[in-house]
């Protein structure tokens, strides 16, 4: 190997311009496979946490009610008696032993919090403005560990206390409201209470999306319990896991061990899902063409330095070297291309994602997103083009290798 | 002496109605070699001599292992090259022979030192520090010791032959062929490489079988093989 080493190194080191020019090839497609790569990274994981940073992983429904047909769908096809089946109207309603379901989702390995909420619809009024409203009745610190809403409070205080509530950015505008003001919120819908109550606002939340900071009004659980007419009742437990896409399988493992309604992120945003599936083809597709044309360049580089070269392969064949070191030597020429130009191509990415990262700034001034070129993925690229390069040589190196040494030492 | 595993009392090298033909399995078939009968005995200093196309080049090749023979009997060492698959031909090339080119030949990328080196490289896998010694020692062997970290394109035509006689020696073959090595030396040059050559062969027992076209160099070689259209002429002893 130090015999094919030091050829390698020599054969390259004389071909300056070649060498820099193939070199400078596979830096610019292993920046644009790493760029492409972390941006992408980058982009997903950011959506993923705009997406899942207001809404729990897990989340337990209450069962819906259904109208069961009392005649068989048989009895209806035979035409002698028709048949309607209407679906109900859906009530609000309530969990069924809330607590035996928390302490089960607690058990489920990856679970990190588990918090249950009131949840119903409600309108607020202040003068003569109204608007409809979420109530959502949570235990503040337990509701924090799911979604970190404590950190979004952007005015008053970051609590809920017997009395008050924390609002939106956008209800408050809405409704002209400042911290210390009194909200009016009457229970509407099925519970069919009709129960007001009154409110001071404690805060203000931007949860980073208008509908949200307009819809969301969050108060302790009692207060939503006795506004909406259930009291002791919770209508949802949520749940936070550390496997994000782990997060469909364990929804079917609690259903099937309680039987209880369990909705995953996954389940709800399937649109975002297939989406970022989207992204991860095309980076792949990326990440292949590239590599392909990397690899081309590399061979027809190597293809030709095997024709200058001629005369030195014929030389060391004379002096004793052997077939398997000259396709050795060939070899070791694209492995080195493909890690010095992979090291060249990792710099420059990290290069344009800091001018990235600098540059794009979004309409607050802050960065679009943060991309940081994750290491795992830097050595995974480098890998992957000192392998291709291996790859690229292996036709060069045979035709090194074939070479008749008279006829080489003739020319 | 490094002869490969084989020290009988058999002669160096002994060609028995060896015959080249190219384009075999085509419809031009053009035999250039017909029928050679060569003995060389180790230590001897032999000149082949033939116009341009008489072979010669051809010869060379075969006896170097560089090229496969299509009929007759070949032995080195009196091991028969015939049952040598191309990495036995490889190994005993190594181990057995020595070239010199007539256009020197060097690895431009390499120094002097490293050219001189480059037999025991592939061989070993490293220079060490005795290889290096003994490197050293050939190229002040053939005048060139401050030369030694120089690359080819900074020698002279002669200095880059000396540098080409060193690495043919490097392994202490018994055996150096040599094409036309002073082929494009003016004749002061071609003279001193010429006395390298006998000069090793004295002292070191080196047998060398020299292509030329100089009459004044073949008369002073031990014996004269005249190449003509493929055939030996007629063998001569030559008074050194």
């Amino acid at each position: 190997m130090g015999f094919a080493f030091t050829v390698a190194w020599r054969f390259l080191r004389e071909g300056r311009f070649q060498t820099l020019l193939i070199v400078v090839g596979v830096a610019a497609g292993v920046a644009v496979v790493t760029y492409i790569s972390a941006l992408i990274q980058g982009l997903q994981g950011n959506t993923i946490e705009r997406t899942l940073g207001t809404q729990a992983h897990l989340t337990v429904k209450p069962r819906e009610e259904r109208t069961e047909a009392v005649l068989g769908a048989g009895a209806a096809s035979n035409g002698t008696l028709a048949r309607d089946v209407q679906p109900r109207a859906q009530r609000l309603r309530t969990l069924d032993d809330w607590r035996g379901i928390e302490a089960e989702m607690a058990r489920l390995p990856g679970v990190l919090a588990v918090t249950s909420v009131v949840n119903g619809a409600a309108l607020a009024q202040r003068g003569e403005a109204s608007r409809a409203i979420s109530i959502i009745g949570i235990d503040f610190d337990g509701y924090d560990r799911i979604v970190a809403l404590r950190s979004r409070v952007v005015a008053g205080e970051a609590r809920v206390a017997p009395g008050e509530a924390l609002v939106g950015r956008q209800l408050a505008e809405d409704l002209g409201l400042v911290v210390g003001d009194r909200l009016v919120v009457r229970a509407g819908g099925a519970g069919g209470t009709g129960a007001a109550d009154t409110f001071k606002i404690a805060g203000l939340f931007d949860l980073g999306s208008r509908d949200l900071n307009r819809r969301f009004v969050y108060v302790t659980q009692t207060s939503a319990q006795s506004l909406l007419g259930i009291p002791g009742g919770m209508t949802n437990t949520y749940a936070r896991v550390a496997d994000l896409f782990g997060a469909a399988a364990l929804a079917a493992t609690l259903r099937a061990r309680t039987g209880v309604e369990v909705e995953s992120w996954m389940d709800s945003n399937a649109q975002l899902l297939s989406a970022l599936q989207a992204q991860s083809i095309s980076t792949g597709l990326i990440r292949v063409f590239t590599s392909i044309v990397v690899m081309l360049g590399i061979a027809s580089v190597l293809v030709v330095s095997v024709v200058q070269k001629r005369k030195e392969i014929g030389i060391l064949r004379a002096m004793g070297a052997t077939r398997a070191q000259m396709t050795q030597v060939f070899l070791l020429q694209g492995a080195i291309v493909g890690w010095i130009g992979s090291l060249a191509g990792v710099a420059l990415a990290q290069g344009l994602l800091w001018a990235f990262s600098t540059f794009a700034k979004g309409s607050d001034g802050r960065p679009l997103f943060v991309v940081g070129l994750p290491l795992d993925l830097a050595l995974a690229v480098a890998l992957m083009a000192t392998a291709a390069g291996v790859l690229a040589a292996v036709a060069p190196a045979r035709r090194a290798a074939r070479l008749d040494p008279a006829q080489a030492i003739r020319l | 002496m490094n002869t490969g595993g084989v020290s009988n009392g058999a002669p160096l090298l002994e060609l028995r109605g060896v015959r080249k033909s190219y384009g075999e399995g085509t419809a031009v078939v053009t035999e250039v070699l017909h029928g050679i009968d060569l003995v060389l005995e180790r230590g001897e200093f032999v000149a082949l001599i033939g116009p341009s196309g008489s072979g010669k080049s051809t010869l060379l090749n075969i006896i170097g292992l560089l090229e496969p023979l299509s009929a007759g009997d070949y032995r080195l060492l009196g091991q028969p090259v015939a049952s040598l698959g191309d990495a036995g031909l490889t190994r005993a090339r190594g181990e057995s022979i020595g070239f010199v080119f007539q256009f020197h030949h060097l690895l431009p990328a390499f120094t002097a030192l490293e050219n001189v080196l480059m037999p025991e490289l592939i061989k070993s896998g490293r220079f060490d520090a005795a290889a290096r010694a003994r490197g050293l020692e050939l190229l002040a062997a053939v005048g060139l010791a401050d030369a030694a970290h120089k690359k080819p394109n900074q020698l002279s035509g002669g200095m880059q032959q000396r540098v080409a006689i060193a690495r043919a020696l490097a392994r202490g073959s018994p055996l150096v062929l040599a094409d036309e090595p002073t082929g494009n030396l003016d004749t002061h040059s071609a003279d001193d490489v010429f006395a390298l050559m006998r000069r090793f062969n004295a002292e070191r027992g080196t047998a060398f079988l020299v292509v030329t076209h100089d009459p004044r160099l073949a008369a002073r070689c031990d014996r004269v093989v005249e190449l003509v259209d493929g055939s030996i002429a007629k063998p001569r002893a030559v008074v050194p």
